[in-house]
């Protein structure tokens, strides 16, 4: 099964620079999740500053710049999964989440090929 | 239910597993005995994190727990016997014979170890698959019974037996250097193979395919890949299984029925497999210089991959593959699938001739596919009473129910023309 992975915060308050020993404990997590073939696919996201929103009402598009955070949003990274089931997903979830120290992680399952 | 805490537990096993096992067996030199002591580990974890926490590292915590009890059980059959007759393992003066911590990095992964151990020469290929999937994908025994359909008591006797006859060998806890390697690594890989081909089209049963063993295969070929950086047939049969899985859900229709690649909807193949197989394939060209028969066979999946409609197939590129495949491992089921292709780039008249120069070697007669080619060709070249008694032959030679019907399904299609050509 698939699952996205993916961490939430509050954009408004400022996050430290990661330590070199952060970068260097997550890198060695990535390395073991990849190994056991959990880890299918992972990527960074930007602030919301960087980005837009988009939406459709009545015909109409409406497109937003950033920031538009309202509460918690998406930051961080993302990883797709490859999980037996939603147990094992959320055991490598927290061991992420471990390496961070602490934070929200968010873990659903994606819907399609095995 | 994520917050069951005793399915949390069993999560942090089924990931430990095999790192445990291959640590133990390293030390222990007995794959039975590591594989209780695994098993003892998780009945403490079970009986103990419920009430004082799950530990920071239960990685750590199951093997230093793992590892005591299997000195309790040396120190037991040593009590009971009064030597150490059994064990091939001399227990070393104190009360922690193994070292704090294992320096994994100075001598490479024990996970790779384990593999080559499990797939080893001198076991049957069925109790290679059952001994791979049990300690390397800490699948139990139930769960492997299911995915082949066999009694759970089957499976465990092979286990056991294949424990037994492994333990009997003095098969060395190592990875194989020298000119054993290429032998005993391509053991490795027809294993994860067989897996995924179990997986991929099932050889009995009702359903055509069991995903969950695709998924088993997958997993154990990226660990393989990862631990095997340098060897490009790892690359290869990784990229042919990425690819192949990425057409999983476009593989079955209505009822259950096998969908043919031809008649797929792409739409349906999953691009981030096909990305990771295409990758894998391009590392296998880039370490190896010559492709293998895995890197070949991805080669030709990827022909397939990369053609957005079956149409923009390029089956010339295809059927060359086919022909250095036949080279690199002649055999006839690659003949078989050469003549597909040339069928398609050349006519079915040429693939015809091919197949029947092959059908004249009688070495396929029993195999199902050899007799639904044949009959998907005459029906191509209209003569579809001819086809009919082939497709009617193939459904009596499949061993898979899905795959028995659908040739059943075109041998009805085949007689309605075949009517109507007489009307």
């Amino acid at each position: 099964m698939r699952f996205l992975g993916y961490t939430l915060g509050d954009e408004s308050v400022p996050a430290p620079p990661p330590t070199p020993e952060l970068m260097d404990k997550m890198g060695s997590f990535m390395e073991e999740a990849t190994t056991a073939g959990v880890i299918v696919a992972t990527g960074g996201i930007a602030p919301t500053a960087m980005g837009a929103k988009i939406s459709l009402k009545d015909g109409e598009f409406t497109v937003v710049d950033g920031p538009f955070t309202e509460a918690k949003e998406l930051v961080g990274g993302w990883a797709l999964l490859e999980c037996r089931d939603l147990d094992e997903a959320v055991e490598w979830s927290k061991r992420f989440v471990a390496v961070l120290g602490e934070g929200e992680v968010r873990v659903r399952p994606v819907f399609g090929p095995e | 239910m994520a917050t069951d805490p005793t399915a949390a537990i069993e999560a942090v096993f089924r990931i430990e597993f095999p790192r445990l096992v291959a640590g133990l067996a390293r030390y222990v030199h007995d794959l039975g005995l590591a594989e209780e002591s695994a098993q003892d580990a998780l009945v403490d974890a079970l009986r103990q994190w419920p009430q004082e926490g799950t530990p920071r590292n239960p990685g750590a915590w199951l093997m230093t727990v793992a590892k005591r009890k299997a000195i309790d059980r040396v120190r037991r059959e040593v009590a009971l016997e009064g030597k150490r007759s059994q064990i091939s393992w001399a227990l070393p003066p104190g009360d922690d014979p193994f070292p704090v911590e294992m320096a994994e990095d100075e001598i490479g992964d024990d996970r790779l170890r384990l593999i080559f151990v499990a797939c080893h020469p001198v076991l049957p290929v069925p109790a290679r698959v059952a001994l791979t999937l049990r300690l390397l994908g800490g699948l139990t025994t139930a769960e492997i019974a299911r995915a082949y359909l066999q009694q759970e008591s089957t499976i465990a006797q092979r286990i056991v037996r294949a424990k037994k006859t492994i333990a009997q060998a003095g098969v060395p806890f190592e990875v194989p250097g020298g000119e054993d390697r290429a032998a005993r690594l391509g053991s490795v890989l027809e294993v994860i193979y067989l897996i995924f081909n179990e997986g991929y089209s099932a050889t009995a049963g009702e359903a055509w395919l069991r995903p969950d063993l695709c998924a088993e295969a997958l997993r154990l070929g990226r660990l393989l890949a990862a631990l095997a950086p340098d060897e490009p047939e790892v690359h290869g049969l990784l990229g042919l299984i990425e690819i192949q899985s990425s057409r999983l859900d476009a593989r079955v229709g209505a009822g259950g029925r096998p969908v043919l690649l031809l008649d797929q909807d792409r739409r349906k193949w999953d691009r981030l497999l096909i990305h990771r197989g295409l990758s894998s394939l391009a590392r296998a060209e880039r370490v190896g210089a010559v492709p293998g028969p895995y890197a070949l066979q991805a080669a030709i999946a990827a022909c397939h991959a990369r053609a957005a409609r079956a149409e923009d197939t390029d089956w010339c590129e295809l059927v060359a593959r086919y022909d250095q495949l036949a080279v690199t491992t002649p055999s006839p089921i690659v003949e078989l699938n050469r003549a597909v292709a040339v069928s398609m780039a050349a006519g079915p008249l040429v693939a015809l001739q091919l197949v029947d120069q092959l059908r004249d070697t009688q070495t396929l007669d029993r195999y199902h596919l050899l007799h639904s080619v044949r009959a998907d060709l005459l029906a191509r070249l209209d003569r579809p009473a001819e086809a009919q008694a082939e497709f009617e032959l193939a459904a009596s030679l499949a061993g898979n129910e899905q795959e028995r019907q659908l040739s059943k399904d075109r041998a009805r299609a085949t007689a309605q023309v075949a009517q109507r050509a007489r009307q």
